[in-house]
C-alpha cells in the first residue's frame, strides 16, 4: 500500500520503526496541549489599545472602519455607507441572530435579504466571530449563521464586529473558537480587501474578492 | 513542466539578452528586499520567530510519519478523504479519478506549485477535463502557455504591454480597440472573465501552505481571494500538496504564518489565510460537499535522514530567490525547473536527479544572502555545495572544469608552491599591466574579460606584504 510505502521510507530515513508508544503519547500530549510560541508584544494591550491598533492596521491595509455606540446604529451606518459609495440600497445579510435582530425596520428603503450571496449581489453584511489587533485581521468561521460566500462574492464586504471581541493575537481568537467546539468547515482570517500585485508588482485592490472592506466596530456586549 | 535545467547556460545567456525580462527584473528586484526589510523592522520578535519556525519544522520532520498518520486520521474524522501518492503519476491519476467521480468538466485552480511539479494541467486536459487557473498571474501564463517564473509571483517576468497584448489576443469577445487606461482595467477584465469560471466549475483544486495534524485542516494563503472562491463554490474541493507540509498544531501554524508573509511579500499577514477542514457540515449554507487531499511524496521521503533533510523545512516564501543575485540577473525560466532560485537549485536535483540538474547548484555565487533571509534558516549554500560534491564525485562536471580543479588542488595542497606561483603570476600581471592598470584580454580568462576589464594587481601579494610587515615590527 502506498501509505505504508511512504511511511516506511520516512522511517528508514529516520533510522527507526514506528514510534514507540511512550513517544507517541508524548507527541499526542503536545498536540492536545497545543503550546503557544512567542506572541508578538505589540497586540498585548488593554481593550481600548486593541481597538485602536486593530483600526490602525485595517486602515493601513486599505480597509475602512466605523465606530458605533450600539447595534441599533448599524442600519443607519449601512445606509450612510451605501449612499457615500453610490451603491444601490440593497444588501445580503448573513443569517446570524445578532444581525437578524438589527432594527432595519427604521430603514424601509433598504432592500434586505438574509442568506447566501449570489453573483448579482453587490453588498454583503457579515458578522465577525473575532478581530485580531496584532494585524487588523478578522476571524470569519463558516457555519449556518455565517455563509463563506458572503466574505467573498460581493464587491463590498461590510462586517459587524463587537468591540470586546477584538483579541490581542490569533492564538486568543483560536482559543475562543476551540471553546465553541473546534474547527468548523472553514475559518477565514481576513486582513483588508482583496488585492493583487501580479501586474508589474503594483498593488491593485479588488482582484477576485471584495474591492472594499468596511468594518463597523460596535461597543457593548458581544 | 518540461525540465530544461541541463540547458541552464544557454537559457541564462538568452535571459540576459531579453530586454523585456531585464526590464521586469530591474523593476521587481529592489522592491522585494525593501518590503521584506520594512516588515521585519516592525516586528522586534522576528529573529526569534525564525528560530521558532525552524524548530517547529524540524520537530515535524523528525516525527513526520506520526504527524502524517495523525493528520490523515483527523481529515477522515472531519469527513474528508486522503489519497497517498508516491509519484507524480499516482497524484495525477488520483486527481483525475476524483474529477471523473464528480462528473467534472471544468475545474478551477488556486495557485499551487505542487500541481506545476506534477504537470497536472496538461494531464487533465488530455483526459477531457478543462483546468482554469484563477490566480491572476497563473491565469495569463495559462493563456500564454508559459510556466511560472517565480513561486509566488508567477508572471513577474511580464510587463504591462504583455498583459494587454495577451488579453486582446485571447478575450476575443471583447472589442479589439478597447483601451486599458491603467493596470486596474487589466485586473477588472480578468476578474469578470474568471467570475464566470468560479461559478460554473465542478471541482476546485488548491494547494496547501500547511496541513495541521491536530485538526486535519489544510491552510492556504492568498491575496486575491481566488483560492477561497476556488474551494468554496464548486461541489468538490481537492487539495494537492506535499507530505512535508504537515505541522502538529494550530499554534505551530500561527508561528509559521508570522514569518511567511513577511518573508514573502513584506506583508504582516496576507489578505486571506484560510483553514479548511473537511466538506460541508450539517446546516452549512455553502461550501463544497466533498473534500479530498492528494498527499504527494515524489522524492520527499528520500530526503529524510540525508544531508538534504533541512530542505523539507521550506515554506515556499520565495525570499531566497527575491534576494539572489543569480535569480535577479536571469529570472526564473532560465533554471528550466518548476522551482527556481536557491531553493530550486537544492530541490530540483532531488526531484529530477542530479544528472539532469547538475548546473543548478552551480548557479550560485555563494554570497549567502539566501540563507540569511530564509525564515526557517535552511543552509542553502551548504546544500548546494553538497550537490556540487556529489556531481563531482559522479563525474557529471565537464572535463575542463575537472582538470582545472585538479590543477588548482595540486598547488592548494602545497602552500609554499602555491604562494610562489601566485606571487610570480601576480608580479607578472603587475609588470605587464603597469601602463594601463588593467587588461582588456587575458589568456584563459575570456569568461572575465569578455564582459569587463581585469584590473592589474598593484604591489605585492597579501602574504608577501603580511610577511614583510611582521618582519618590520
Amino acid at each position: 500500500m502506498t501509505r505504508e510505502a511512504i511511511l516506511g521510507a520516512i522511517r528508514r530515513g529516520l533510522k527507526r520503526g514506528p514510534l514507540p508508544l511512550d513517544q507517541q503519547a508524548m507527541l499526542a500530549g503536545r498536540t492536545s496541549m497545543h503550546p503557544r510560541h512567542i506572541i508578538p508584544a505589540r497586540g498585548q494591550l488593554d481593550l481600548a489599545g486593541r481597538i485602536t491598533l486593530f483600526t490602525e492596521y485595517v486602515e493601513r491595509e486599505f480597509g475602512t472602519v466605523d465606530r458605533l455606540a450600539s447595534l441599533n446604529d448599524v442600519p443607519d451606518a449601512v445606509t450612510r455607507y451605501l449612499a457615500l459609495q453610490n451603491l444601490p440600497p440593497a444588501i445580503v445579510i448573513s443569517p446570524h441572530p445578532t444581525l437578524q435582530s438589527l432594527p432595519f425596520g427604521t430603514r424601509p428603503m433598504l432592500d434586505i435579504r438574509f442568506g447566501v450571496s449570489g453573483p448579482g449581489d453587490l453588498v454583503s453584511l457579515q458578522h465577525a466571530f473575532a478581530g485580531i489587533a496584532e494585524t487588523g485581521t478578522l476571524m470569519l468561521p463558516s457555519g449556518p449563521t455565517r455563509p463563506t460566500s458572503n466574505n467573498l462574492l460581493p464587491d463590498n464586504a461590510l462586517v459587524v464586529l463587537m468591540a470586546d471581541r477584538i483579541a490581542a493575537s490569533y492564538e486568543d481568537a483560536f482559543d475562543w473558537l476551540r471553546e465553541r467546539g473546534g474547527m468548523p468547515r472553514n475559518v477565514m482570517l481576513v486582513t483588508g480587501p482583496s488585492r493583487s500585485a501580479d501586474i508589474e508588482q503594483t498593488l491593485e485592490l479588488g482582484a477576485h474578492g471584495p474591492r472594499r472592506l468596511h468594518i463597523m466596530i460596535v461597543d457593548g456586549e458581544g | 513542466m518540461l525540465e530544461t535545467s541541463s540547458a541552464f547556460k544557454e537559457n541564462a545567456t538568452g535571459a540576459m539578452a531579453d530586454a523585456g525580462l531585464q526590464k521586469a527584473l530591474a523593476r521587481a528586484k529592489p522592491q522585494f528586499a525593501k518590503k521584506r526589510l520594512a516588515a521585519v523592522d516592525k516586528l522586534p520578535e522576528f529573529e526569534e520567530l525564525r528560530d521558532v519556525a525552524k524548530g517547529i519544522k524540524n520537530h515535524a520532520i523528525a516525527h513526520l510519519d506520526y504527524y502524517l498518520e495523525t493528520y490523515a486520521a483527523a481529515v477522515e474524522r472531519a469527513g474528508g478523504h486522503v489519497h497517498w501518492c508516491s509519484t507524480a503519476d499516482d497524484a495525477r491519476a488520483a486527481v483525475l479519478r476524483i474529477c471523473r467521480d464528480a462528473g467534472a468538466r471544468t475545474v478551477t485552480k488556486g495557485k499551487s506549485m505542487v500541481t506545476e511539479e506534477i504537470a497536472l494541467n496538461d494531464y487533465l486536459e488530455a483526459n477531457g477535463v478543462t483546468p482554469v487557473e484563477t490566480d491572476l498571474g497563473e491565469y495569463i501564463l495559462q493563456l500564454r502557455h508559459e510556466p511560472p517564473s517565480h513561486i509566488i509571483g508567477p508572471a513577474f517576468h511580464l510587463n504591462r504591454e504583455d498583459w494587454e497584448e495577451t488579453f486582446r489576443k485571447y478575450h476575443t469577445d471583447l472589442p479589439v480597440d478597447r483601451i486599458f487606461h491603467e493596470r486596474r482595467d487589466i485586473l477588472t477584465e480578468a476578474r469578470a472573465k474568471l467570475r464566470e469560471k468560479f461559478l460554473t466549475a465542478d471541482v476546485g483544486i488548491t494547494g496547501a501552505n500547511f496541513l495541521i495534524a491536530e485538526t486535519g485542516s489544510s491552510v492556504i494563503v492568498t491575496n486575491e481571494g481566488n483560492g477561497d472562491l476556488t474551494q468554496t463554490l464548486p461541489r468538490v474541493h481537492v487539495v494537492v500538496t506535499g507530505i512535508e507540509k504537515v505541522v502538529p498544531t494550530i499554534e505551530d501554524t500561527l508561528a509559521l504564518l508570522r514569518v511567511l508573509a513577511r518573508s514573502a511579500t513584506g506583508q504582516d499577514m496576507s489578505v486571506y489565510t484560510t483553514f479548511s477542514t473537511g466538506g460541508r457540515r450539517v446546516g452549512d449554507p455553502d461550501g463544497p460537499e466533498d473534500y479530498h487531499v492528494v498527499l504527494l511524496d515524489n522524492g520527499r521521503s528520500g530526503m529524510v535522514g540525508t544531508q538534504f533533510q533541512d530542505m523539507l523545512r521550506c515554506i515556499r516564501c520565495a525570499a531566497c530567490m527575491n534576494h539572489c543575485p543569480v535569480y535577479g540577473a536571469v529570472g526564473g525560466h532560465a533554471y528550466g525547473s518548476t522551482y527556481p532560485g536557491p531553493m530550486g537549485a537544492v530541490l530540483t536535483p532531488m526531484l529530477v536527479g542530479i544528472e539532469n540538474a547538475a548546473l543548478l547548484p552551480n548557479a550560485s555565487t555563494f554570497c549567502g544572502k539566501c540563507e540569511s533571509v530564509c525564515p526557517v534558516k535552511i543552509p542553502l549554500p551548504n546544500l548546494m555545495r553538497h550537490w556540487r560534491e556529489r556531481e563531482f564525485e559522479r563525474h557529471f562536471s565537464p572535463p575542463g572544469m575537472r582538470y582545472g580543479l585538479g590543477f588548482w588542488a595540486f598547488f592548494a595542497k602545497r602552500p609554499a608552491l602555491y604562494r610562489l606561483g601566485t606571487r610570480a603570476a601576480s608580479l607578472a600581471l603587475s609588470f605587464f599591466g603597469r601602463k594601463r592598470g588593467f587588461f582588456a584580454k587575458l589568456p584563459l580568462a575570456g569568461g572575465w574579460t569578455g564582459s569587463k576589464n581585469f584590473p592589474a594587481p598593484e604591489g605585492d601579494t597579501f602574504f608577501a606584504q603580511y610577511a614583510a610587515r611582521r618582519r618590520a615590527t
